[in-house]
């Protein structure tokens, strides 16, 4: 399948590496040639130099015989108009298009269809709603939902004085007293599918698969005291900030946002009337005291840059804040980030790679493919969701005479409605929900099996 | 500098070379030259217990891998396939000095064509075909051809650093996204052009061993004939495919992958392309002009001179005629074609079209910029800007040339002692790939009148002319080996 990625940032450059990787016919558009340079340097690629919302640099690119043109140019305008021309040179193609100033939220509907985008992405927008969701269970490092928020993976670090030190995985449902499963630790940098003889240890990371209603009952059974969040503040000013503080304030928490852009903080003061600006240096650890730091229950780092966030973080932790969130936009690997105290890391470029590649994965396999596709552990493995479909092999067998592949990881089945976590038993019924954890790349429900 | 990675690739060349003497083996053992056969048994044997070697020592390579170690990874490829690919001449005893034996097979796999038999016709037909063969290995490159066999998951930046030391041209690209599929592509171009050759040289009247090695001979623009007189014994009609194919052979495959796409518009516009085919017919007519006295016919005359302009230019270096008795003004034209080449992206050596051009445009620019200091020109080719990296590259790359060529000239001057034009034309036609030089080295005669150390400047010369020297000049700098 050929794709066009026109404008190469941050966003670009993962989706080249992700896409590349899964054996994609990838052209890249671009009007910095050093930057092209280091793509096809990096990557199986080929490149174009040009503006990508001109005719000629589209067709050159062969926007004809394209079938997917992902538009991630730093200007939404540009973005738009690329999709557009694309979309009158080749009716058939699909477009995605990064839209993320938040005065254009209003009319995406109408812009969809005149532009004829297939789907939109803002990757601040949903890094906000991955906080807020974070923010409404503090005790999880990071949340992924699944089968419309039935399921959840959630991380959690054992921490040496946790209840879950060293106890064996076999033994963890006498502690935690409802239907759990873990399905990946991160221990030394490595990713393990573990069994029931697996022992924890501190400083591992566990990717625990549970459903959503049982998530408070689990922080509870585990002793990890949660105090309904009341009062958040966030560092840095930036559209994360907005989105996030505008979801906050509808639930009733008090928001206060530190800024040190004076014309920033007007700009936010008058689009969010009920929450408290403040003009300063979020960094100044002075500054954060006075702001009553010691007294919230949660600290956002959102200023744009990654080492600025991740101080601001390590201070709020040591402080004692019951909950830490970084927002990192750069950084690649978050891996060695992993032993450091700054609690949930969310990264809006990857949130938004994410919802791209299930897209690619959805159109380049059309029945059967993937609903939505998580990368866990720094990465190393992948959630998926699945729909059961008449394609489907297997259906209404247990699952303990059929053969799946090694290092795939059935976690969940989700059947009208009632969520499961699978035994030998279980088996796939038609319209079911099914998440699969595992480290190879999976395009459809059938690869699972040998 | 990622040693195991270098290694695993290393391995896996060998891997190639050694199924590439299979067929070789086969008319040794089909013409019951036992002992031959076994040369070649006994050459695959080392190369497999090398090639596993290696990979054994690279099997836990990590990933890294960039120009650096591409170029080195090109080089050592070149390097390791000749000192072990000219076994079977040394160890058949038809070939008895080894350093006369790897002159012939650097000769073979870089495309050459300079050969240092006085008697072609005593080889064995394995051998002869082996040494044939090469050529057509080499032309394409064959870690072209590796690249046709890696896994899409596991290509990733590094496969260009590998066409780009590979394949000849200042500004080397894909014709498509993916890296496999680009040298599938040029491969399968490249094997269906050898194939139409041999039909066309079958059909006539061309003997089948015959024709499979003038054949992939023309494929590689190599040059090694297997009559001690090249091609003259031949049939006019088969000199004239042998012209028509060596010319083909030396067009940017790049162009074909153009009319493939239906894009013909493009490929009567290429710039190079107009470039190389209004050199090749000047020169036909002009050497046509100047030795109409020597040969009986216009056809004899025409057909004579279109092959030695198309097997100059080209760098194959397979002959009709001894060129070497023709008026001098002829021997210049030749001799300016040795150093332009054939098109960039093709089998052909020499400095490439390409880079003749945008020297000349080049020099354009600076000279109407010496009259009118503040003007701003961009340099373009085929109506793209060309960007200064390559135009600076190429500049490099011009002075690299004549630095080298100075260089072993003197160098075999003081080895040998030769006639300047001897000494000088046999460098060129080694750094260039072409095959026969003039006088001493003319078409007719052989590089048997070198002396060891002459031979491995020669050798070194004909890997740096196919490499475009960066990569085997990268082996000897320092700052290669320095640890980073």
């Amino acid at each position: 399948m050929k794709i066009i990625i026109a404008g190469i940032g941050k966003v670009g450059d993962m989706l080249a590496k992700q896409l590349s990787a899964e054996g994609y016919d990838l052209t890249l558009v671009d009007s910095n040639q050093n930057i092209l340079e280091s793509m096809i340097e990096k990557y199986d690629v080929m490149t174009l130099n040009g503006n990508c919302a001109t005719m000629p640099v589209l067709r050159q690119a062969g926007v004809e015989n394209a079938e997917l043109l992902i538009a991630v140019s730093n200007a939404d305008e540009i973005n738009l108009l690329c999709c557009m021309t694309a979309h009158n040179l080749n009716p058939n193609i699909h477009t995605i298009a990064r839209i993320r100033n938040p005065e254009y939220t209003e009319q995406i509907y109408q812009m969809r269809n005149a532009f004829g985008l297939s789907l939109y992405v803002n990757p601040e927008k949903q890094a906000a709603e991955k906080i807020a969701n974070l923010l409404r269970f503090p005790g999880f490092l990071k949340r992924e939902s699944f089968a419309k928020d039935r399921v959840e993976i959630v991380e959690l670090r054992v921490d040496a004085n946790s209840k879950l030190n060293g106890v064996s995985l076999s033994d963890l449902n006498n502690i935690v007293k409802c239907q759990i499963l873990v399905c990946v630790v991160l221990r030394n940098k490595t990713a393990i599918m573990p069994n029931g003889r697996f022992v924890l240890e501190p400083e591992d990371r566990i990717y625990v698969t549970a459903p959503t209603n049982v998530l408070a009952f689990l922080l509870k059974n585990l002793g990890i005291i949660t105090k309904k969040v009341s009062r958040v503040i966030l560092a840095g000013g930036g559209r994360v900030s907005y989105y996030l503080a505008d979801d906050l304030e509808r639930g009733g928490i008090d928001v206060e946002i530190i800024e040190k852009d004076r014309e920033r903080c007007t700009e936010l003061a008058a689009m969010l009337p009920t929450a408290n600006i403040v003009l300063g240096d979020a960094s100044s650890q002075s500054m954060l005291e006075s702001e009553g730091m010691s007294e919230c229950d949660a600290v956002v780092s959102l200023t744009g840059l990654d080492e600025m966030n991740i101080v601001i973080s390590l201070y709020a932790a040591d402080m004692g804040i019951p909950q830490v969130i970084t927002k990192l936009g750069h950084a690649e690997d978050t891996m060695i980030l992993s032993r450091l105290p700054i609690g949930s890391v969310v990264c809006p470029k990857e949130l938004c790679c994410n919802t791209i590649i299930r897209y690619v994965r959805a159109i380049h396999n059309q029945s059967g493919a993937a609903v939505s596709v998580h990368s866990i552990a720094s990465g190393l493995a992948e959630a998926v969701e699945f729909s059961v479909d008449p394609s489907t092999k297997n259906c209404n067998t247990p699952l303990k005479s059929i053969k799946i592949k090694k290092n795939v990881l059935i976690v969940c089945i989700s059947h009208s409605g009632k969520t499961e976590i699978p035994n030998g038993d279980s088996m796939f019924h038609q319209g079911d929900t099914v998440i699969v954890v595992t480290n190879k790349v999976l395009m459809q429900l059938n690869d699972i099996f040998e | 500098m990622n040693f195991r990675m270098i290694g695993k690739f290393l391995s896996q060349i060998l891997l190639l070379e050694a199924f590439f003497m299979i067929p070789a083996m086969l008319i040794c053992l089909n013409d019951g030259e036992l002992d031959v056969a076994a040369c070649f048994l006994i050459t695959i044997g080392t190369i497999l217990v090398i090639a596993g070697t290696l990979y054994l020592f690279g099997r836990k390579a990590n990933t890294s891998f960039f120009a650096r170690e591409g170029m080195i990874c090109v080089s050592g490829c070149w390097i390791a396939m000749s000192l072990l690919g000219c076994l079977p001449f040394y160890l058949s005893g038809q070939i008895p000095s080894y350093i006369d034996a790897l002159f012939e097979i650097v000769s073979g796999f870089t495309t050459t064509g300079s050969s240092i038999l006085s008697d072609v016709e005593a080889l064995s037909r394995g051998l002869l075909f082996w040494r044939s063969f090469s050529h057509w290995i080499g032309g394409m490159g064959v870690l072209v051809l590796l690249l046709v066999f890696i896994s899409a998951k596991n290509s990733n930046g590094f496969t260009l650093h590998l066409l780009r030391a590979e394949s000849p041209g200042p500004s080397v690209g894909k014709l498509v996204p993916r890296m496999k599929k680009t040298a599938t592509l040029l491969y399968v171009l490249y094997l269906v052009l050898t194939v139409l050759d041999f039909l066309f040289l079958v059909f006539g009247g061309m003997p089948v061993f015959d024709a499979v090695c003038t054949a992939v001979g023309t494929a590689g623009t190599g040059g090694f004939g297997i009559k001690n007189d090249s091609m003259a014994s031949y049939s006019p009609y088969l000199q004239n495919v042998t012209t028509i194919f060596m010319l083909l052979f030396g067009v940017n495959f790049s162009c074909y992958y153009l009319l493939l796409i239906g894009n013909i518009r493009s490929f009567f516009k290429d710039e190079e392309l107009k470039f190389y085919f209004f050199t090749v017919v000047s020169s036909i007519a002009l050497i046509a002009l100047n030795i109409r006295n020597i040969y009986a016919t216009t056809e004899e005359t025409v057909r004579h001179s279109a092959f030695q302009v198309a097997t100059i230019i080209t760098t194959s270096g397979f002959a009709t005629t001894d060129f070497d008795l023709w008026p001098s003004s002829s021997k210049a034209i030749l001799l300016c074609l040795m150093v332009i080449g054939a098109c960039a992206g093709s089998t052909g050596g020499g400095m490439k079209c390409v880079r003749i051009i945008l020297l000349l445009k080049s020099l354009k620019r600076s000279l109407r910029q010496t009259l009118y200091p503040n003007r701003v020109e961009v340099i373009q080719l085929n109506h793209s800007p060309v960007s200064e990296k390559v135009i600076s590259s190429t500049n490099t790359y011009l002075i690299a040339y004549g630095g080298f060529v100075i260089l072993s000239y003197l160098l075999v001057s003081f080895f040998d002692g030769h006639p300047p034009v001897t000494s000088f034309t046999a460098v060129l036609a080694c750094f260039n790939n072409i095959g026969p030089g003039l006088e001493m080295v003319g078409p007719t005669q052989n590089f048997a009148c070198f002396s060891v150390w002459s031979k491995l400047v020669l050798i070194m010369d004909m890997l740096a002319g196919r490499l475009e020297i960066l990569p085997i000049l990268l082996l000897f700098s320092p700052s290669t080996w320095k640890r980073t």
